[in-house]
């Protein structure tokens, strides 16, 4: 039974993409709704090929406001997040210090707690302070919640720096500005990367803590929920398909260029 | 559960503040930690306090709330919503279940059997984070419709009268159905399920694979013994990693269910944005903390993974 034996042989990989498919089947609807011309507010159903969205991606009211938005807020909590986060990371790795297990817990919890916690609470926060609800609180907690991740990405790579270097750099009579800037921060430079990309998507795409915290201020994701209430315009789809298509496209090329910089290094 | 981003400690500088000849300010550490020390504990450790405090005050919205140590809130909150935090244990762990039978073969597939397709499939496995998760979520309400051959086909192959006498479905419908809920939690959380088992997996040496094979051991057999456990670390900070959010989740269980799957997270969400009876959403949120720290520490304890945290 020769069959039987390549079905056993390969049925982790058979199994693998069905998981894979499971996982990219939702992409694949978003990006052929994105061509629908639905007949009511919804669209779900299929109706008929239409380029009509593509043509006029800003055509629905308020939603490109919202995605600007939803850009600013992202960038401010990944400038802000990965400086942070970059501080501790480094305090953390190469200096001893007094509440250590402390910082590392205050630093692990936010990952750990559940979503609609965080957001209950800091919305507490805000009530009790007064504090008028909108962009800045979005923001508070979106560089809240980033930090943590931030934290972890960097300390990760400054871990498997060689301290060598650095004694090296300062042998030949670098001052400690010069080290940083011309040794230390170009080797932990991937990870701050790392943690900057990761805080962007995070904060993009954050829906739960920004439903508590926003007010009358509308996100991308805000304006997505409202939408499978009042009808979701076809233009959702759009944006959804460009943002895969660009981040996608980015990391390809990333890649690419990674690849050329090692192969001409050998 | 830092394994998910950490990358193993190669070689660790043993307190390189310690070897170097440079002397450090005494207080450069506490410099750089207090900016984004102070932003956590502002934003993340003071609103706990606050909502610990806004859950035993009594009062309304118009004459102002005041601290009354009115406890029966936690009672009252509890007798209402049980059915809730029942509902949101089962769901997230039904969908955990289906994270780590669906997410461990492919985290296996890319570990050792992708070859050169490696990189590929990672790129497609984190890809679909790249589209806002709202919208692929309502993708679902299309995937799963009524009149769509998903559900066509469970009826077919009458599936959905054995998920209709379990209660998971009703009708011939799958969509506003604990079904459709729990598929919509694995769907979401499946990638922090397989990054971690992948990472896991990655690192276990593939001499122990031909070693169990030179010994004898059928492949199944080598799994069990070898793979399985070696992968340990990476199956308890996935299931962590997709446990809790599910738990606290409200985003599924409103767009793919009905007002019977409302989970824990829609009804804190409703007290706090709409009916804004503030002491009793804090008192719920603050409940849900503790039963997710309380289970946390005893799985940890139990798959004694300790040094994962």
């Amino acid at each position: 039974m020769p069959f039987v034996t390549w079905l056993k042989r390969h049925l982790v990989v058979i199994a693998g993409l069905c998981t894979l498919a499971y996982l990219l089947l939702p992409n694949v609807i978003v990006t052929v709704f994105s061509f629908n011309k639905p007949k009511g507010r919804f669209n779900y159903e299929w109706q008929q090929f239409s380029t009509d969205a593509w043509k006029d991606p800003c055509g629905v009211a308020d939603m490109c406001g919202s995605l600007s938005i939803s850009l600013q807020i992202a960038v401010w909590a990944t400038v802000g997040a990965t400086i942070l986060g970059t501080m501790i990371a480094f305090a953390l790795v190469r200096y001893r210090f007094r509440a250590r297990g402390a910082v590392n817990s205050l630093i692990f919890l936010p990952m750990a707690m559940p979503e609609v916690v965080m957001a209950a609470s800091l919305l507490t926060l805000f009530l009790n302070m007064g504090a008028q609800l909108g962009f800045w609180t979005i923001l508070i907690a979106h560089i809240m919640f980033c930090l943590s991740f931030v934290v972890t990405a960097v300390k990760a790579r400054v871990m498997s720096m060689d301290p060598r270097l650095e004694e090296a750099a300062r042998d030949l009579y670098a001052g400690p500005v010069q080290t940083f800037v011309r040794v230390t921060l170009p080797i932990a430079a991937p990870g701050i990367a790392a943690g900057a990309l990761l805080s962007f998507a995070l904060s993009f795409d954050d829906f739960i803590i920004t439903n508590f915290n926003a007010g009358s201020t509308v996100t991308f994701p805000m304006f997505v929920w409202g939408s499978a209430q009042r009808g979701t315009p076809v233009q959702i789809n759009v944006i959804g398909t460009a943002m895969f298509l660009v981040a996608v496209l980015f990391v390809l090329v990333s890649m690419l260029v990674t690849n050329r910089r090692n192969s001409q290094k050998a | 559960m830092s394994t998910l981003t950490e990358a193993p400690p190669p070689l660790a500088p043993a307190e390189p503040a310690k070897q170097s000849p440079r002397k450090r300010g005494r207080f450069t550490p506490y410099w750089l930690l207090l900016p984004g020390l102070l932003w956590l504990v502002i934003f993340f450790a003071l609103p706990m306090i606050y909502q610990a405090s806004t859950s035993v005050q009594t009062g309304s919205l118009e004459e102002g709330y005041k601290v009354t140590w009115h406890l029966a809130t936690y009672w009252d909150a509890l007798v209402e919503y049980w059915p809730q935090f029942l509902r949101s244990v089962f769901y997230a762990a039904a969908a955990t279940v289906m994270c780590l039978l669906l997410g461990y073969p492919l985290a296996y597939l890319i570990a050792f059997r992708a070859g050169r397709w490696r990189n590929l499939i990672m790129i497609l496995v984190i890809a679909p984070f790249f589209t806002s998760f709202l919208i692929r979520t309502l993708a679902w309400k299309t995937i799963l419709a009524d009149n769509g051959p998903v559900v066509h086909t469970l009826n077919t192959l009458h599936i959905l009268d054995l998920t209709d006498w379990i209660g998971w479905t009703a009708g011939d419908r799958v969509l506003a159905t604990p079904l459709a809920v729990v598929c919509g939690l694995t769907y979401n959380f499946l990638p922090f399920m397989i990054l971690p088992l992948y990472t896991s997996l990655e690192r276990i040496d593939g001499r122990l694979h031909e070693a169990a094979g030179d010994l004898y051991a059928k492949p199944w057999t080598t799994f069990r013994k070898v793979t399985f456990p070696l992968s340990m670390p990476g199956v308890v900070s996935g299931t962590l990693l997709t446990f809790i959010p599910a738990a606290g989740d409200y985003v599924n269980a409103e767009l793919l269910g009905s007002t019977d799957t409302r989970m824990i997270g829609n009804v804190i969400q409703t007290q706090f944005l709409r009916i804004l009876d503030y002491p009793t959403a804090a008192a719920l949120s603050f409940i849900l903390m503790a039963a997710i720290l309380f289970m946390v520490t005893v799985y940890i304890r139990r798959s004694g993974t300790e040094d994962l945290v």
